[in-house]
């Protein structure tokens, strides 16, 4: 549950973002999902809803996803299932259902950095970086890397670099929480990127393993996911029964990906 | 503050608590058919329209509604009528408590896919819990209402 | 038997309410209440085991909006128990509305009732409470003769002796024999000793609990609540409140969902509390996260099972020892434990001796309650899973083990209180089971059944259960049926659907022998003021007890009707034949409608009958449960692929009501075996106290679950019918867990199988 003082509707991304610096009460409102399950009492709620930062776009190098947009939209844009093997429209249906994906959003996910995030995982397995106001863009394993400052994450950029990709999890149930998430991506020069999330901390790219794809194929790749990855425990799993997730997920998401990628050829 | 939406077709004006939900305004606006089942958004009975699209009104901030097109069950009565005649006679009402939420997804869902397969159907109706008909009925009668929507054009 | 020509019974037939409850209509119990009704939170403990040294409710009290704040120095001291059961009984006296001592965490402490639900919550938050924490007992293997004492009040007290010893935190013990268990034991070639556990699995119902109160017409303190029990809860609201019953009104209205949950009082003493000091409406409505910390679940049980068979598979001996966890309060403990056995050893009718020890804890969790099973559940995993295990050190098909045991009908069951079998068609449903699952094409005994893949695994399993319809001589329901001042019925009952439909079928049977459409029949909902009394519903009573008292009160009312018809045609009653509409002897004839118009003018008298019911015996339905699953051995994720029950539950009273009854309860046995886990932290917390954590299946968790029925006929039952509500849920987690041992070859000795859990397994066979 939360309390709000006063709604607010901002009028630009600066105004917002001055909003957010201005007071620790002061809160910007993704989809309201994650929100309701504290207790906390804002002072200005801050709704994006008027700036227009629900659009997906496309320049000739980069994807946008403007902070507004839900995961839903993800799944739904012909675009994005095209794009990338498809990484983005696959790696949120799972997530509980389709009026939740409606209201969950991009900005929201990446920017609560939370651990047990599928678009974080796949995001970091895609060339990407995140722009926040005040403070402009940065990659997105920086920005996981930082404390949370009270920046305003505005949009989520990603290189058309022709890459594929891949997502795989582990699930309880069908639309719970992953127990471990993996998003593999091949680029056009051969290298891979491996993101591994739900550890259960936030995904975190893994180069050994990538080199070890490379040099030796996916069985290599997951074991050296398996060692180099730091995994916990709580109350999904072990972190003996993630490490041995970890192994799995990155092997059979490595095979998949050369089983998709000989398919397109 | 004020809000200002159109419910149903009908414009509405109410003051609200800036941090009401549009589960109980709507509520308080008499549409008895939005119900809470659940605290964390994982059940679906809250479903509604927002400009068209089914969102769980449990987490949507009724303040955000301002200006927009809401639809709850009591809107599309005759349209939700036909598929309960169809969920009558299996007899997968049951409690009934979460039908109104599954109705809302459905009819959503009709106007979102084009002949959908089985698993896209369950896949799209996955976040609508369902505890007394362990959901084969469900799938039983969307079969047969999915057929008759598609010879009817 | 020969076929009944049955018009109405038997027939697939849409619930009465189904257009309002699917429609919206304002019929739930939120829908109902009053404006200027008071919002009533709970202030919750934070710890399992405390006494309360001081409560200021000084800076709380101020919060604008606010009525009052109740705390234990306003309520009765009187203990009740909030079981909804028969009375006279065996549940303990151990509750106060609000206590100085908490005994689990989201114990109530203090009752906040304010204009609007934000008031409320904001004084809540403002009520300070000082503790004096105590160390809690959790684990319910250790809770026996623990240092600390869950109840040690000095007005705790026992309506009958059962075997309790409260200060060594024993609610109750029990036992039977019959035969020499040890000596026929020890003579078998055979022997298993097996140990399993389950957990508090929750209920889940849709409807979280809400209950609203006001003071009616007539001065009574009106509590409308989502109940299954609306007399017992009158019966236990004045007895807690210290109010005459005649000034308490209980009103139940459409539910949503109950499967036991609501069979116990769970809110409606607070706002009813509130509406006796302020005079005012108040209501109350449990949160998710209340409904599964706050409420009760279903008892956490270790079941040991030692048996004892000849080499061929005959069961000659069997001993189930059950331990269960009452949680801190021990509303219908001392029943659930029972079931464990007497639900569960009859299956095995060649056995000549058997054997039930039962102990029953207190502990500082949530106490646990009714849900659907009500040990069957428990006990039937155990004891079917020993079965199986059996079957295959032996060689043997499970299945044809089962029918090899079978009870035998018309023979008593010394086991299930020497009862006589008279229904039982287990030997076809275990057969069409069998069909359906393609059990002879796909079944591979031993381990790792069929490899479909580098590293996956099918395999099946199958079990089967028994239940009960109602309580022998103890449950008594009563129905009155009545002409009104045309040609349609008024049925009255005290019985409660919650979803389940028995407003309809009860209108069925009274239609079958009025000869009537279900139309003509209304049937009313449950106000204690006006309904016959009823025990509710629960124990799978409401077809089988209530169903009969249809049948007895419309078998009556036709007579009546026959009667005057004859008084008025002045023609001998035997003459006169019935067919719904007219009562005629060939030449003269009266109809029902002329003869409802007359009954309410002048000189005569208006038809009502009515009729109650209590079983001779309690003659049990049956399931035989079929699973198949993958097992993907680098995960251990456990992929349930079909999900087949075959019930004989005897005559179908409504055959697509009854379907979904069936596959409702399959799911639920399903989430338990796969998926539900209910999780503590250390200190006692419910960590799982959401649908977020509390995974009950989503559709996408199951296969489309598939039911049949092998009808039998049932000679004490309404129409030949038995129950159906409780049996459909025991047989997935046995099936489940065999067909994973099929599959991959490791046991599940505790539910759920997740699939860490057969992870692990598998990674310890191998080392073994």
């Amino acid at each position: 549950m939360y309390t709000i003082k006063n709604y607010h509707f901002a009028e630009s991304v600066d105004e917002a973002a001055a909003l957010l610096q201005k007071s620790r009460a002061n809160t910007v409102l993704g989809g309201g999902t994650w929100l309701r399950l504290g207790e906390r009492n804002i002072a200005t709620a801050i709704d994006l809803s008027h700036l227009g930062l629900d659009q997906i776009t496309e320049t000739e190098e980069e994807i946008t996803l403007g902070a507004m947009v839900s995961l839903r939209a993800l799944e739904q844009s012909t675009l994005l299932q095209t794009q990338f093997g498809g990484l983005l429209a696959r790696c949120v249906r799972h997530i509980v259902g389709v009026q939740f994906r409606g209201l969950a959003t991009v900005g929201a996910s990446v920017a609560s950095r939370y651990g047990f995030s599928d678009v974080i995982t796949a995001l970091l397995a895609l060339d990407t970086e995140v722009e926040l106001c005040p403070g402009g863009r940065l990659p997105l394993a920086a920005y996981l890397q930082q404390p949370p400052a009270r920046q305003l994450l505005v949009a989520v950029h990603i290189k058309k670099d022709g890459c594929t990709a891949v997502h795989t999890s582990h699930r309880l149930t069908e639309t719970d929480f992953p127990v471990l998430a993996v998003a593999a991506a091949r680029c056009k020069d051969g290298s891979f990127r491996i993101s591994v999330g739900a550890r259960p901390a936030v995904a975190q790219r893994c180069p050994q393993a990538e080199q070890a794809a490379e040099a030796n194929g996916p069985e290599a790749a997951g074991e050296a996911a398996a060692e180099m990855l730091q995994f916990g425990s709580n109350t999904r799993s072990s972190a003996e029964y993630r490490k041995v997730l970890a192994k799995v997920l990155v092997t059979r998401a490595l095979t998949e990906l050369a089983e998709k990628e000989s398919l397109a050829r | 503050m004020e809000l200002h939406l159109t419910l149903n077709g009908k414009p509405v004006s109410k003051t609200i608590a800036p941090d009401a939900s549009l589960l109980n305004f709507l509520r308080e606006c008499g549409c008895h058919s939005v119900r809470s089942g659940c605290d964390t958004g994982n059940c679906g009975i809250c479903t509604v329209w927002v400009d068209g699209q089914p969102l769980l009104s449990c987490a949507y901030p009724a303040a955000r509604a301002e200006g927009k097109n809401i639809t709850t069950l009591e809107g599309v009565k005759a349209e939700a009528d036909e598929l309960i005649r169809y969920m009558a006679e299996e007899g997968a009402d049951q409690c009934g408590y979460c039908s109104p939420g599954f109705i809302m997804a459905v009819l959503g869902m009709k106007r979102e896919l084009q002949n959908p397969t089985e698993k896209e159907v369950k896949h799209y109706l996955a976040g609508n819990l369902c505890r007394c008909t362990g959901y084969a009925s469900q799938t039983r009668i969307l079969q047969k209402y999915l057929a008759e929507v598609q010879n009817n054009g | 038997m020969a076929e009944q020509k049955l018009k109405y019974v038997n027939h697939p037939i849409p619930k009465k309410d189904a257009e309002a409850i699917m429609g919206g209509a304002p019929v739930y119990t939120d829908d109902l209440v009053p404006p200027g009704t008071l919002t009533v939170k709970l202030l919750r403990s934070p710890y399992a085991s405390a006494r309360i040294t001081a409560i200021d409710t000084a800076v709380a009290s101020k919060v604008p909006g606010v009525v009052c704040i109740l705390t234990h120095e306003d309520v009765p001291k009187i203990r009740y128990s909030f079981a909804g059961s028969n009375y006279p009984g065996n549940n303990p006296f151990d509750r106060y509305i609000l206590e100085d001592v908490v005994r689990y965490v989201g114990d109530p402490v203090a009752v906040i009732a304010a204009e609007n639900e934000a008031a409320a919550i904001r004084a809540m938050k403002l009520v300070k409470v000082t503790y004096e924490q105590l160390p809690p007992v959790l684990d319910f293997e250790t809770a026996e003769g623990n240092a600390s004492v869950v109840h040690d009040e000095d007005d705790y007290f026992y309506q009958m002796d059962i075997g309790g010893d409260i200060k060594k935190n024993l609610l109750s013990s029990e036992g039977f024999e019959h035969g020499d268990f040890d000596a026929v034991f020890a003579a078998c070639p055979v022997q298993l000793d097996e140990t399993y556990y389950t957990k508090q699995n929750q209920q889940a119902m849709m409807e979280t609990f809400r209950a609203f109160s006001y003071v009616d017409y007539s001065g009574s303190l009106t509590v409308v609540s989502s109940t299954q029990i609306p007399f017992h809860a009158r019966r236990i609201i004045a007895r807690a409140l210290g109010l005459p019953p005649a000034k308490v009104r209980v009103i139940k209205p459409r539910i949503g969902g109950g499967f036991g949950a609501k069979q116990s009082l769970v809110c409606e003493l607070f706002p009813a509390l509130v509406t006796r000091k302020t005079g005012r409406p108040a209501k109350i409505v449990f949160t998710r996260h209340e409904s599964f910390s706050a409420s009760n679940s279903r008892h956490e049980f270790r079941v040991g099972v030692r048996l004892g068979a000849e080499k061929d598979g005959t069961v000659k001996a069997l001993w189930v020892d059950s331990l269960e966890n009452a949680g801190a309060y021990g509303e219908h403990a001392v029943n659930v434990i029972g079931l464990s056995a007497h639900k569960t050893l009859p299956l095995y009718g060649k056995a000549s001796a058997n054997r039930y020890t039962g102990r029953v804890v207190y502990t500082n969790t949530m106490a646990g309650g009714a849900f659907r099973g009500f040990g069957a559940t428990q006990g039937c995993y155990a004891v079917e899973t020993t079965v199986n295990k059996m079957a295959r050190q032996l060689g043997l098909d499970p299945a044809a083990v089962r029918l090899a045991n079978l009870p035998t009908v018309g023979e008593p069951m010394p086991a299930y209180y020497n009862e006589t079998l008279n229904s039982c068609s287990l030997d076809r449903c275990i057969a069409t089971g069998k069909k359906m699952i393609g059990w002879d094409e796909k079944y591979v005994p031993g381990s790792f059944g069929r490899k479909t893949g580098p590293h996956t695994y099918r395999g099946m399993g199958m079990a089967i259960t028994m239940q009960g319809s109602g309580l022998t001589n103890l449950d008594a329901c009563s129905v009155t049926l009545r002409l009104d001042d045309d040609d349609y019925y008024t049925l009255m009952i005290g019985a409660s659907d919650m979803g389940t439909g028995c407003d309809t079928i009860l209108a069925q049977m009274a239609a079958e022998i009025l000869c009537c459409p279900v139309e003509n029949i209304t049937v009313d909902g449950v106000d204690t003021n006006h309904s016959p009394y009823d025990k509710g519903s629960y124990a799978s009573s409401t077809t089988y007890v209530t169903g009969n008292a249809v049948v007895k009160a419309a078998t009556q009312l036709v007579e009546r009707m026959r009667d005057v018809a004859a008084q008025k045609l002045n023609v001998p009653a035997t003459t006169l034949c019935f067919d719904g509409t007219t009562f005629t002897d060939g030449e003269k004839s009266l109809t029902v409608k002329e003869i409802g118009i007359e009954s309410v003018n002048g000189q005569n008298d208006w038809l009502t009958v009515t009729a109650s019911f209590s079983g001779k015996a309690s003659p049990p339905p049956f399931v035989a449960g079929f699973a198949e699953v993958e097992v993907d051995t680098e995960t251990g994720k456990v992929t349930l692929l079909d999900m087949v029950g075959v019930v004989d539950c005897g005559t179908v009273v409504n055959k697509s009501l009854a379907r979904v009854q069936a596959e409702g309860g399959l799911a639920q046995g399903v989430g338990m075996a796969l998926y539900e886990d209910v999780r503590y932290s250390t200190a006692g917390q419910l960590r799982t106290d959401s649908f977020m954590d509390y995974k009950i299946p989503s559709r996408l968790d199951l296969p489309n679950i598939r039911v049949a029925f092998e009808e039998s006929y049932e000679p004490s039952g309404p129409f030949g019918a038995k129950s159906i509500g409780e049996v459909v849920i025991n047989t997935p987690t046995p099936a489940i867990v065999e067909a994973i041992r099929n599959a991959v070859g490791v046991e599940i000795h505790s539910l759920p199988a997740t699939a860490e859990k057969v992870y692990m397994a598998l990674q310890n066979s191998k080392m073994a």
